[in-house]
């Protein structure tokens, strides 16, 4: 009799890619669902449109390269792009601009750099980043959070014809104060008041670290620490990457002058924070691979993060800095390995070059 | 508690092993044909030592090792042999291998065995015999030569002896039952054990805590011995050697290295089994306990199976339905690899049987993309990172491999099960190791052939040159005879030397043949010499490639071989031309007739010399002191050549070509400086 023959293990893990991306997916409920609330229905718009398109451009290039089409679309990976990157848009986008940053997130960043696993940079930044370049204005301009407002948020029918008619089209986002800066962006312009004297004067500073967002970003940490539950990845680079943030904002808070760059907790639960530790920074494919490296792939986003924040000239920096640090990310690999059962610790310095 | 402590990684697969160790072990029983591959081991495969037609009787040896690193092979019943031939073997190729084929007779009738009774009067090399003679491989997984490890020793002394009950791959129970049922036997093949390697610290048996009643039966056997038995946490691969090593002492196996470099000797709790049967009752290795599990099988226990005994008949006693049967595993299914046929043996280090239907292990789900997660990486016990060395082995780039320490993997598949998406890694692993293998055995062949080619040129040019000092050296003895004969004016010495030459070659042959045989028996001493010399150099280099355990002690061995060889045919030469030629002072007295009589070998080389003398006068002095300049400086050139590549690639050789160029130089300015003169002197 002939029975099959193949080779061990016969045996696997219950986590596939599929499970894995939908955890990731199911991870970001908690932070989504704050971003909800206060910005109202925008926010998940953003998304809804976002994976329609991200599955159109996903099929398009599976087609293209004559790939099987269900197959891929079924390891949920486009859609975490698009999540991502609708989460970064601002809710209240036309959709075009929502689908010119899907299409070029997953036919170039994605698809074009090489497909799931080959691309080099993180394909939800690089759309988030051609967005902000190509169309500055309206990817700076954030809605107000629904406490600093005293109107209405648009409602669910009124944001589906801001998505397709664009803002102008409704009256209500010709009224003042539906949208505002962000507390990032009001701390970055600052040269003259305290840090107190600008939490009095603007209603969106909140708590802790903006109104809305803090919410958000206490979600998005939630998220992460399920997903870290989960063992879908290791802490080493988001908590690396939030300690050395705290550590710099620290350093430069100087207890709140004018020239201050604000609290470590207001930068820890502002902006991308959270949602780029625990959602950016993680990507497997993108980031160092040995835990060694990854703590310091996470150190060096943090850092840059910072610089970027306080001295750059984008508000928040998320997306370049984990794009720069993509760059490394082979590098770090190469220096980081760690050390083999029964070997010594290898010494790079004396072999030749970093490839 | 005892401190154990971590490896890196390890994964926790469902462990399955309920299912068949809830019941004692069972004999399975004496099966109508049995069939025993010669090679059931790592090393040499044994030699048949029985014919077809033979009768033989259960234990009797029926195949002997072959060398030291080979394994004997006994019968495990009474019975016929019926063929010696190739079979069907327990392999992951499912290749066949030569077997002895025994048809049992059903009378199990034992050969006359006997143990000892007290091994501890005995010599230890004579108890390793007994051990060798045993036919006992490591049961484990590899099935080395259980003598082999017990006696090399060298000069390491061995702290800690480890004897490993972890059994960590899922389904498989055979040591655990092993271990609940005959933990007497156990602990009296440990002492057997340590008194043969002498621990000097510690004696450990290793056991995960998933073997709760196989911990409580070896602790109690194990009262009032120096023998510790350590449990520590359940996880999958603590039962590689390397990894128990670790869990245990803290310690690692240097990479490339063995156990032995720490100071442990690791040995499998079915091997003390085994080793004690042999020491005690004088019975060889012809039975094991095998694992029969899988829900393919209605039956799942442990057996005690005679060796030889086919796979098939063992299922036939598990109530084996084929038809749910997604694959046939011998081993576990971590490690263990398919059967394609069913009527391959039980052999040494067949642990398990594993049956498993469609819904355990189902057949391997498509290959998604590697997402880079890092999951390999964080199992990986070995501490590699699975998936760089996969991304390394699709672009076959071999030297990344090798320097991401992809031989360190010990191939457990921790990777590919915690893989999201199934990729097969530890087969591309496979696959690149043999690749690398085979480039390196292509490595070393060509740089075997380079080395002869080298070795044959470098003789050719020393040849070139003794015979060019030959020559060199016969000039100088007819100038200075003529030079002696006549006045010492230099050009009427270059025209007497000229016409004594030829007057030589015409009228004074026996004074020529004189010289001539005094120059050949100066150049068989000469050539004597520089054999022996060179004889002397090949046996010190030799010692010390001995003594530094060099790659090339076998071909400084072959070298300082053929040396001797050389030396004694040069000696021998000499002794003949000394027979041949007596005294040399009376030879110039001698008729040149009764030489020439002699021998043939003397007529020849008489005849050789002639003739080459005669080609040598026919040239002019200068045409040939041209010569010898050109000659002498096309093989500078060659040898500057050839040290300038040899320093390029930084070879060995340099100090040896630097040494022959410097030679060659001053050869060059000697034979530059005779031209010179020579013209000097004819143009004075």
């Amino acid at each position: 009799m002939a029975l099959l023959n193949i080779t061990s293990p016969h045996t696997s893990g219950p986590l596939d890619t599929g499970k894995v991306m939908q955890l990731v997916l199911i991870a970001t409920i908690p932070g989504v669902l704050a971003l909800h609330w206060h910005f109202g229905w925008g926010v998940l718009i953003n998304i809804v449109w976002a994976s329609i398109a991200a599955l159109g451009a996903e099929a398009l290039a599976l087609a293209l390269r004559k790939r099987p089409i269900k197959f891929y679309l079924s390891d949920f990976s486009v859609l975490v792009t698009a999540v991502l990157l609708a989460i970064s848009i601002p809710p209240y986008s036309p959709w075009w601009l929502i689908t010119v940053g899907i299409v070029f997130s997953v036919l170039i960043a994605k698809h074009l750099y090489g497909g799931i696993g080959y691309n080099p940079f993180n394909p939800a930044m690089v759309g988030y980043v051609v967005l902000l370049i190509s169309f500055p204005i309206e990817m700076t301009t954030w809605a107000s959070p629904r406490q600093a407002y005293d109107g209405q948020l648009p409602s669910l029918i009124e944001s589906i014809t801001v998505l397709f008619s664009g803002r102008d089209a409704l009256p209500i986002f010709s009224l003042d104060g539906i949208t505002m800066a962000t507390p990032l962006d009001i701390l970055k312009q600052n040269s003259t008041l305290t840090v107190e004297d600008l939490w009095t004067k603007f209603p969106q500073f909140g708590q802790w670290g903006g109104l809305g967002w803090e919410w958000a970003n206490i979600g998005f940490l939630a998220g992460g620490i399920f997903l870290l539950t989960q063992r879908v990845f290791t802490w080493h680079a988001p908590i690396s990457m939030l300690v050395s943030l705290t550590v710099m904002s620290a350093f430069f808070y100087d207890s709140g002058s004018s020239i201050s760059g604000g609290s470590p907790l207001f930068h820890l639960l502002s902006g991308a924070t959270m949602f780029g530790a625990f959602f950016i920074v993680t990507d497997p494919v993108t980031s160092a691979v040995s835990n060694k490296g990854k703590i310091i792939y996470g150190a060096l986003i943090g850092v840059l993060l910072y610089l970027i924040r306080l001295w750059g000239s984008y508000p928040d920096a998320m997306a370049f800095s984990v794009l720069l640090m993509n760059f490394a990310a082979p590098f770090l690999d190469y220096y980081t390995q760690p050390r083999t059962y029964g070997h010594a610790k290898k010494d790079r310095s004396k072999s030749e070059g970093g490839q | 508690m005892r401190k154990v402590w971590d490896i890196h990684g390890g994964i926790h697969p469902l462990e399955n092993k309920d299912q068949s160790n809830q019941l004692p072990i069972e004999f399975a029983g004496i099966p109508e044909q049995l069939v025993f591959p010669l090679s059931q081991h790592i090393g040499a495969p044994a030699v048949a030592i029985v014919g077809v037609g033979q009768k033989v009787l259960k234990g009797e040896m029926i195949a002997e090792a072959k060398g030291l690193v080979s394994v004997a092979v006994h019968a495990s019943t009474s019975g016929e042999v019926i063929a010696i031939q190739d079979n069907p073997v327990p392999h992951p190729s499912t290749m066949s291998a030569p077997c002895i084929t025994l048809k049992s007779d059903g009378k199990d009738q034992w050969i006359e065995h006997q143990g000892i009774n007290n091994y501890l009067n005995l010599d230890r090399t004579e108890l390793v015999n007994h051990i060798r003679n045993a036919g006992i491989a490591g049961m484990g997984g590899a099935g080395f030569p259980s003598a082999v490890k017990l006696s090399v020793r060298g000069e390491q002394t061995v702290e800690t002896l480890i004897i490993n009950g972890t059994e960590c791959e899922p389904y498989i129970t055979s040591d655990d039952c092993l271990m609940r049922e005959r933990a007497d036997e156990i602990i009296a093949g440990i002492e057997i054990l340590r008194y043969l390697i002498n621990p000097m610290k510690e004696t450990l048996i290793g056991i995960e805590d998933n073997k709760p009643e196989a911990i409580a039966a070896l602790n109690r056997a194990a009262e009032g011995t120096a023998i510790n038995v350590v449990s520590f946490p359940t996880k999958y691969p603590s039962g590689g050697e390397k990894q128990l090593i670790q869990i245990l002492t803290g310690k690692e196996v240097p990479a490339g290295g063995l156990p032995g470099d720490v100071g442990i000797v690791c040995q499998n709790i079915g091997t003390t089994v085994a080793i004690y049967r042999a020491i005690a009752h004088g019975e060889p290795l012809i039975s094991r306990i095998t694992t029969v599990t899988g829900n393919a099988c209605d039956h799942n226990t442990n057996y005690e199976v005679l060796l030889g005994t086919p796979v098939s008949y063992l299922l036939d006693h598990s109530g084996f339905h084929q038809k749910k049967c997604s694959r046939l595993i011998m081993g576990g299914p971590m490690m263990g690899f398919t059967l394609e046929n069913s009527n391959v043996p039980i052999v040494k280090t067949s642990n398990c049987i594993l049956a498993p239907t469609v819904d355990e292990l189902p057949p391997p789900t498509p290959a998604q993309a590697c997402i880079r997660c890092g999951m390999c990486a964080e199992v990986c016990p070995a501490s590699l990172l699975p998936q760089q060395l996969y991304w390394f082995s699709r672009g076959k780039e071999y030297e990344k491999l090798e320097d991401h320490n992809l031989m360190d993997c010990i191939e457990c598949g921790a990777c590919s099960y915690a893989c999201p998406s199934n990729i097969p890694l530890v087969q591309y692993y496979r696959a690149s190791k043999a690749d690398i293998r085979e480039q390196k055995q292509d490595a070393i062949k060509a740089e075997q052939s380079k080395m002869r080619f080298e070795a044959r040129q470098e003789r050719l040019d020393r040849q070139e040159a003794e015979k060019e000092a030959k020559r060199k050296a016969r000039k100088l003895a007819a100038e200075e005879r003529a030079r002696d004969n006549n006045n010492p004016d230099p050009i009427q010495a270059a025209i007497d030397r000229a016409k004594a030459k030829k007057a030589s070659v015409k009228s004074e042959k026996p004074a020529a043949e004189n010289a001539t045989e005094s120059l050949d028996r100066a150049r068989l001493k000469e050539v004597l010499a520089n054999v022996e010399k060179r004889l002397v150099t090949a046996k010190e280099k030799l010692k010390q490639a001995e003594q530094q355990g060099s790659d090339n002690v076998e071909a400084f061995r072959t070298a300082v071989e053929k040396t001797n060889s050389k030396y004694l045919k040069t000696k021998q030469e000499l002794i003949t031309f000394n027979a041949v030629n007596p005294a040399l002072s009376d030879s110039s007295s001698m008729p040149a007739e009764k030489k020439i009589l002699t021998g043939d070998a003397a007529q020849d080389a008489i005849a050789k010399a002639l003739a080459k003398r005669d080609a040598a006068s026919s040239m002019t002095d200068e045409e040939r002191l041209q010569n010898a300049v050109s000659a002498v400086t096309k093989r500078l050139q060659k040898a500057q050549q050839k040290l300038a590549e040899e320093q390029r690639q930084e070879g060995e050789h340099i100090d040896l070509l630097t040494n022959a160029v410097a030679k060659l130089d001053l050869k060059l300015a000697d034979a530059d400086a005779a031209y010179q003169q020579f013209q000097n002197n004819n143009h004075d």
